[in-house]
């Protein structure tokens, strides 16, 4: 759905739900996901449905998910920082998360 | 006469919409008038508590009517959810008021004494701290115990706001928004009702308009010395379940959601948020529950209670305007179940029985001793 | 980064108004702050300005490049930046909430200016909850936050310049779009004549017009679209729409939606400044002065929070805020000149928008039942319909009846729908039908956080219980 353009060649790696997705350093969460391909961030509380990224500005907060054991954060506020653990979320966050 | 109704029920919140929804259908022809979308509406202030625990004390009438409320609950939730199909998520799994020092076990124990002694027709009982974390795994070292009533219980009071005004209106009632009610005339045996919609007339009116029956009552040869007292709610996000039990002060909602509030406030008509009373209500909440503190807050708001100065409700006829009740209290989803099916019906009759002439705006009268 | 408890001033958004106010305020030697939840300074509109990793000049265009001289000057001018933050809430007080880090703290400031700029407005369509369907400005932000640009079958679909200026970006950058859906009525035309004039004698005419054209020269475009839906199972695979040749579907992968920006005034609403139905821009704007004062003493809303007139505009009427906030703190401070030159530069950049307003102004059609309305809370608009029948006369009471707007998002995704819903239903005006009633905190923050605040001894009392 999107790709990069030769100047955002990715310069670290972060794990979505385990896997190694590239990220150029800077940009956020969900550009990195985004440019991977990974467009659902979760399934809604609410209704249960796949959700993704809608506005990319932190005013939708359908772009949630777990970083680093923290759940229900806004992947476009989020920068990449190498090693960081994201997992889509599904339902309502535990609050051990 | 789309505009003459046997009863007209003043204010559109849980008081007047259970009375409503209790006094229609049997052919009778109900009104249910309304402010507009910025009313003051109590509603907004309840936790959505069906709470026994503590109630009454100093008045044992109290404890009775509370008591025979939360014992009817079961069939107000199935009543509206076989009447409108909302399910209104009811459920009495015991209720608990935690402490979180040994200053304030010691308090609420000799509160539980004081109540003891009145014998009130419900059982709350003094749980350890080991007790309280068998109910409730995820309290944090703070807690020392809690008091603990298998009575208490709560509901989901948006769906049961929502079922009382669909099955008032399936029962034929009439719902008007916009109408908040400027004047009253009592004449030939009937009320007549001035709104900025127009006039409505009625046989019978009963105003459970909240902090507006203290203007409205007088219009009528009653009394409503109410005055507001504001209380905060904080909400979380949706989270995992982990609460199995209501407590006085923060429940868990069938969404997932966390409510937490229940401060108390003399803050006039100020229905403004106040940081430090939000700030007070989440450490409170943090201490009782320390994975809180992860949970987000994603809404906050402060509304009013309508007090008496004894904090009892107000129940009661008129003299001079026969025809004319007065309902008003602050715990509106716990008496949902007897204003629906006790109340309302003695008030469809025309009389209220006795045993509520406890609550009688007269007790108000009684001279300070000197 | 140390921050203070007390400024002589606070702005909020680092858009063209927060940068050019705060930039003005901390060059006359006031104590400035300026709080922004991005990451880097710019807005959305120069978002990323002075970090974006394009390099070709032409992909953004002249005057995005314009947003580097506001973040260069504001880096320079000695106020405080405070990226990543969250203002949560703002009192009359002028005591500014804001979360930072994990950790949220209170901000008390002698003048506060809030630059909390534009959203896009919610464009409700059956599917447009699906992964893969996106806001145009959403896109736009990937590709200048991070370079991204379009893969596969791309739709664009809706009505306003941001469309147009994304297609050609997309163009500059060496992406392909499928088609242009454009939804503008065009009844339109006609009503934006009346002030042609103006717009033609305004610096958007020429730029816009070359836009257009180099748009349309490229890319598919439909005009007269009506009844717009996503279609997907997990995801976005087809936009269906109507136009002259009937019911249509296009297989897609990218569906980019986007008819126009309102002002982002969820925190102005919760401070208690009150707002005003604009019927020409079919928003809520809140009351202000011609130098953006509010009736709250010492707060100001500079930029298109205060009512969309695009960056330039924005800019000045940030200058302006400025200005009124030294001249309060500084008596003495001589300010005549800049006054004047922005209030003369104001002028010339709000020449042409009431035809730019009357020609992008979107038809406000019903949603199909079966639409979700409040993203957060998956309420319908049949169900706020069936609301509305049972007696709901506005969205305070919507809430109680279905949940609507009582999400994360508090009403930036449905507001204005559900306004103008249950006006169209009630058959009143969107001004009586009102908006939500809007509190802190107007962006989450976590209870750990709020219960490390200062709560006061008054306070303890009230939520203590026996």
């Amino acid at each position: 759905m999107f790709r990069r353009r030769p100047e955002a060649a990715p310069t670290l790696a972060i794990r979505v739900d385990g896997v190694a997705v590239p990220a150029r350093a800077g940009e956020s969460v969900a550009a990195a996901m985004l440019a991977a391909g990974l467009l659902r961030f979760r399934d809604a509380p609410a209704g249960g449905a796949p959700r993704g990224p809608y506005c990319m500005m932190g005013a939708c907060f359908d772009c949630l998910v777990t970083i680093d054991g923290v759940g229900n954060r806004q992947a476009c506020l989020e920068t990449v920082r190498e090693g960081m653990a994201v997992e889509t979320q599904s339902g309502p966050r535990a609050l051990a998360r | 006469m789309a505009d003459e109704f046997d009863i007209a029920v003043v204010g559109g919140g849980l008081v007047g919409a259970a009375l409503a929804w209790g006094a229609s259908g049997a052919g009778r022809r109900v009104a249910l008038l309304d402010e507009g979308d910025l009313a003051l509406r109590a509603a907004r202030a309840n936790f959505a508590l069906v709470w026994v625990q503590g109630k009454g004390l100093g008045l044992p009438d109290y404890a009775a009517w509370t008591a025979r409320s939360a014992a009817a609950w079961p069939d107000l939730a199935a009543a509206l959810g076989g009447e409108t199909g909302i399910d209104v998520r009811y459920g009495r799994p015991g209720g608990l008021h935690l402490a979180l020092s040994e200053a304030e076990l010691e308090r609420r124990a000799a509160w539980l004494g004081r109540l003891h002694n009145q014998s009130p027709p419900y059982t709350v009982r003094m749980l350890d701290r080991a007790e309280t974390a068998r109910l409730l795994p995820a309290i944090g070292p703070d807690v020392v115990g809690a008091s603990f009533c298998p009575d208490d219980g709560h509901c989901d009071s948006l769906r049961l706001f929502r079922a009382l005004h669909a099955g008032f209106q399936r029962r034929g009632g009439r719902y008007r928004a916009d109408s908040a009610v400027d004047g009253i005339r009592h004449a030939g045996g009937e009320f007549r009702l001035a709104t900025k919609r127009g006039e409505i007339r009625a046989a019978k009116l009963v105003l459970a308009a909240g902090l507006g029956n203290a203007r409205l009552a007088p219009m009528v040869g009653l009394a409503a010395p109410v005055r507001p007292q504001r209380g905060h709610i904080l909400v979380t996000e949706r989270v995992a379940p982990f609460l199995a039990h209501p407590l006085a002060t923060l429940r868990q909602t069938g969404e997932g959601s966390v409510m937490i509030g229940d401060s108390q406030e003399e803050a006039g008509f100020d229905t403004g948020v106040d940081t430090g009373v939000a700030a007070a209500i989440a450490a409170r909440a943090v201490r009782a529950f320390p994975l809180l503190a992860r949970a987000n807050v994603v809404r906050s708001w402060a509304a009013l209670r309508v007090m008496t100065g004894d904090g009892f409700p107000i129940y009661e006829q008129s003299a001079a305007c026969p025809g004319a009740f007065l309902a008003t209290c602050h715990s509106g989803v716990t008496l949902a179940a007897a204003h629906a099916t006790v109340l309302a019906p003695q008030i469809a009759a025309g009389a209220l029985a006795p045993e509520l002439g406890v609550f009688s705006a007269r007790r108000f009268d009684v001279p300070a001793a000197a | 980064m140390t921050i203070r408890d007390a400024y002589d001033a606070a702005v909020v958004g680092a858009g063209p108004a927060g940068l050019a106010a705060a930039t003005l305020c901390a060059r006359a030697g006031l104590a400035t702050v300026l709080f922004d939840e991005q990451p880097a300074a710019g807005g959305q509109i120069y978002r990323a300005a002075g970090t974006t990793p394009l390099r070709a000049g032409t992909i953004l265009g002249d005057d995005y490049w314009r947003g580097r001289r506001l973040v260069a000057d504001f880096a320079a001018s000695g106020a405080q930046h405070v990226p990543g933050a969250a203002v949560w809430s703002l009192s009359r007080e002028r005591e500014i909430g804001v979360s930072l880090g994990g950790a949220a703290r209170l901000v008390r400031a002698a003048r506060v200016i809030l630059a909390t700029g534009a959203i896009e407005r919610p464009f409700p369509i059956p599917g447009w909850t699906l992964p893969g369907v996106m806001t145009a400005g959403a896109a736009q932000i990937l590709l200048k936050s991070a370079a991204l640009v379009p893969a596969g079958r791309t739709v664009l679909a809706g009505s306003g310049p941001l469309l147009w200026l994304l297609a050609r970006q997309y163009l500059e950058a060496g992406a392909e779009i499928a088609a242009i859906l454009d939804t503008t009525p065009r009844a339109n035309r006609r009503r934006a004549l009346a002030h042609a004039p103006a717009f033609l004698a305004s610096p958007y005419f020429a730029k816009g017009l070359a836009l257009l054209r180099a748009v349309r020269r490229r890319v598919r475009v439909i005009g007269g679209v009506a009844a717009l839906a996503a279609e997907g199972s997990g995801r976005l695979e087809a936009v269906r729409y109507a136009a002259a040749r009937g019911e249509q579907r296009l297989p897609a992968d990218l569906l980019l939606l986007h008819q126009g920006v309102v002002p982002n005034v969820n925190l102005a609403m919760a401070a208690g400044i009150a707002h005003r139905w604009d019927e020409s821009q079919l928003c809520f704007v809140p009351e202000r002065d011609a130098a953006g004062a509010t009736a709250l003493d010492g707060i100001a809303i500079a930029g298109d929070g205060g009512g969309i007139g695009g960056a330039e505009a924005a800019a000045e009427e940030g200058r302006l805020a400025a200005i009124a906030a030294i001249r309060a703190l500084r008596p003495g401070a001589d300010l005549g000149a800049e006054e004047i030159a922005a209030r003369r530069s104001l002028a010339r950049w709000r020449r042409g928008r009431r035809f730019l307003d009357a020609l992008f102004r979107p038809a406000f059609v019903p949603p199909a039942d079966e639409t979700i309305v409040c993203r957060c809370e998956a309420v319908t608009a049949g169900e706020i319909a069936a609301a509305v029948d049972q007696g709901c006369t506005g969205p305070n009471q919507l809430k109680a009846f279905t949940r609507c707007g009582m999400g994360p998002c508090q009403g930036r995704l449905c507001g204005l729908t559900v306004t103008q819903l249950i006006a169209a239903r009630r058959g009143v005006s969107p001004a009586e039908a009102g908006h939500y009633r809007l509190r802190p905190p107007v962006k989450p923050l976590t209870l750990g956080e709020l219960a490390g605040l200062p709560a006061g001894n008054a306070a303890m009392k009230a939520v203590a219980r026996d």
